[in-house]
């Protein structure tokens, strides 16, 4: 057993790359949904918005890395969330939740397309549009860095992520110590409530799927530069569910929630891959039970397993109150 | 209305006693408003002025309609033809959010109490025209730092009056559903509002507080404010209503001060049935 990889894993899994994208995708979600009791469940596209607006303005439309910026992480963003909020804000929280999930499935056929391909790169999709990123990286691309956890180029988009991920973990935490975060909760408590006292819930709700919206394309913007690809297949559904996973794990409507949520999940995937991997292939695992190919597939089953636990024992997540919690019931 | 009367009986001087009288001094009017659900005419009323302040109590039989008209005056539904007068603002194709600013607030049948906010968060969502509600604005504390102090002193001032003080810090979810009661109207009252409107605000009230609830709504009155409520609890509708519109099958049947009402043959026919003819004891309910 190399115990000395399992370890340096699982802390890949607590800080690294995944948990980078996915924490600030679940970020997005924790001001849809904790802040303001938005039901999104396609935060998939707002991470394609990111991904798709950086390298599409690079590749397909020759514009350098900065409008590129500008076009993933707040004009895509802006325009998908308007697309989607004008029509269904105005109803029940279901509404939303029918139309992102459409409509993240809706943008990954269409980018997949192959009578698309001059545009999106169909189903290989963009590559090579960050090179600008990786021009102003400090680090020695040979080297190893951070406990040996990172090499050159990995620790530069760990580094920026780290930094974009406490920046928007602050505007998180500001905004909703401020009047403007009170009438979110207020909308998520009671709608008419907050109407009654004449707050425009549409256009708070509308501010919320925006700016959440955003987060989650940094998320989606950060994976597509770390692997110097966008590819619709980046987005499915799963990614949706896993930002899901990580919000519910840490805690709703908690700054740490998601970002927590996030490093434990990608630590127990991480851990759980290279330990379970470790286990057959030392002969500590019969056959019977399972073998390397399976590992995969083991891992989520414990990533479930967990889940319920927690669903039982925990429901508030790592973060929330039990006290919280409990006044739903009354 | 600088004096401290008990009642305000004399704002309605020389007022018929009949449905849709002219008032002296309407803050209110509503014109053919009708509202059907489906084949259900719910609302068909033809005329109301709501006298300024003064208490106007709104009662009727179940299914009278007086909630669904209730929600026509405060924006939060639409009806199918007619006019809503404010303050001579026509209030048709305005949102609810709007008619708040305008000075119309209202409380709900079942309490809107944000639960998992506590009670001074609550207050302080009433604040009107906060400048840290804008998202770029919040990121900059000093731009309303001010504000919602002065925003806080005067939530803790009102929730000294309604005696929610010692709750101050709790999560509203854990009041009781008489303090509930007073939360709402507590939070209303932020928005220093012209009129109240309170939907059915003795509901699930304990007796203990009933009567507290009834002299912070008298208290409305005396600081010159216009209070509307739909009301099933006959004493509260005589001991604080200045002034009872009744409705009956979506129609307002009758007018007056409390004392006339429960003569009225109109409103003995509709609680009663026609064929019923003594007096309603409304000290019997």
């Amino acid at each position: 057993m190399d115990w000395g990889a399992i370890i340096q894993n699982l802390f890949r899994g607590f800080i690294g790359e995944p948990f980078i994208y996915f924490s600030l995708a679940a970020m997005g979600l924790n001001m849809h949904y904790g802040y303001t009791g938005l039901l999104n469940f396609g935060q998939a596209v707002f991470m394609a918005a990111g991904a798709y607006g950086l390298s599409m303005a690079v590749v397909t439309l020759g514009l350098n890395f900065w409008w590129g910026l500008l076009l993933g992480i707040v004009v895509f963003p802006l325009l998908l969330a308007l697309i989607m909020g004008v029509p269904t804000l105005r109803l029940r929280a279901d509404y939303l939740a029918i139309v992102t999930i459409a409509a993240s499935e809706m943008f990954r056929i269409i980018a997949r397309s192959p009578s698309l391909d001059r545009w999106t790169g169909s189903s290989d999709g963009l590559t090579a549009f960050a090179n600008r990123f990786y021009d102003f990286n400090p680090f020695d691309k040979q080297k190893r860095y951070f406990f040996g956890l990172f090499i050159g180029n990995q620790m530069w988009v760990v580094l920026i992520g780290w930094i974009v991920l406490s920046t928007v973990a602050l505007i998180v935490w500001m905004t909703m110590r401020s009047p403007w975060g009170r009438v979110l909760r207020a909308i998520r408590e009671d709608e008419d409530a907050a109407r009654s006292l004449g707050k425009n819930a549409y256009w708070f709700k509308m501010q919320a799927l925006m700016i959440g919206g955003m987060f989650g394309a940094l998320g989606g913007m950060f994976r597509a530069i770390g692997t110097q690809s966008a590819q619709p297949q980046n987005f499915i559904t799963d990614v949706t569910f896993f930002a899901w996973v990580a919000l519910i794990l840490g805690g709703a409507a908690r700054v740490g929630g998601p970002i927590a949520g996030a490093a434990i999940l990608y630590g127990i995937l991480n851990f759980t891959d290279v330990f379970l991997r470790q286990l057959v292939e030392n002969g500590y695992m019969p056959e019977v039970i399972m073998d390397g190919t399976q590992v995969g597939q083991v891992r989520f089953m414990m990533i479930g397993l967990g889940l319920i636990l927690l669903a039982i024992y925990r429901p508030q997540g790592i973060f929330g109150t039990k006290e919280e919690m409990a006044l739903d019931e009354r | 209305m600088n004096a401290e009367p008990s009642t305000a009986q004399e704002l309605f001087d020389g007022v018929p006693y009949e449905p849709g009288a002219a008032k002296n001094d309407p803050i209110l009017v509503a014109d053919n408003v009708r509202r059907a659900f489906g084949g259900l005419v719910a609302v068909d009323v033809e005329h109301l002025e709501v006298q300024r302040g003064a208490i106007t109590a709104l009662i009727g039989p179940n299914g009278a309609g007086k909630t669904t008209f209730f929600n026509l005056l405060t924006n939060f539904d639409e009806p199918d033809t007619g006019d809503r007068l404010f303050e001579g603002n026509d209030l048709s194709g305005v949102s609810a959010y709007k008619v708040a600013n305008l000075g119309m607030v209202r409380t709900f049948q079942l309490t809107k109490s944000l639960s998992k906010m506590t009670v001074i968060d609550n207050m302080r969502l009433g604040g009107t025209e906060q400048a840290g509600e804008s998202f770029f604005r919040a990121l900059l504390p000093f731009l309303w730092r001010r504000q919602e102090a002065e925003i806080t002193e005067r939530a803790d001032a009102l929730l000294e009056r309604f005696k929610l003080s010692h709750m101050r810090d709790e999560f509203a979810g854990t009041l009781s559903g008489g303090q509930r009661k007073l939360l709402e109207m507590a939070r209303a009252l932020m928005v220093r509002p012209n009129i109240v409107m309170l939907d059915e605000p003795m509901a699930g009230v304990n007796p203990a507080l009933k009567q507290s609830l009834l002299d912070h709504v008298k208290g409305l009155r005396d600081e010159g404010m216009t209070v509307l409520f739909v009301e099933h609890d006959m004493d509260m509708v005589q001991e604080i209503s200045d002034w009872v519109v009744v409705m009956a099958e979506g129609r307002i049947i009758a007018e007056g001060p409390p004392e006339s009402i429960s003569s009225n043959q109109a409103v003995v026919d509709a609680y009663l049935g026609s064929h019923h003819d003594s007096a309603l004891d409304l000290e019997a309910d």
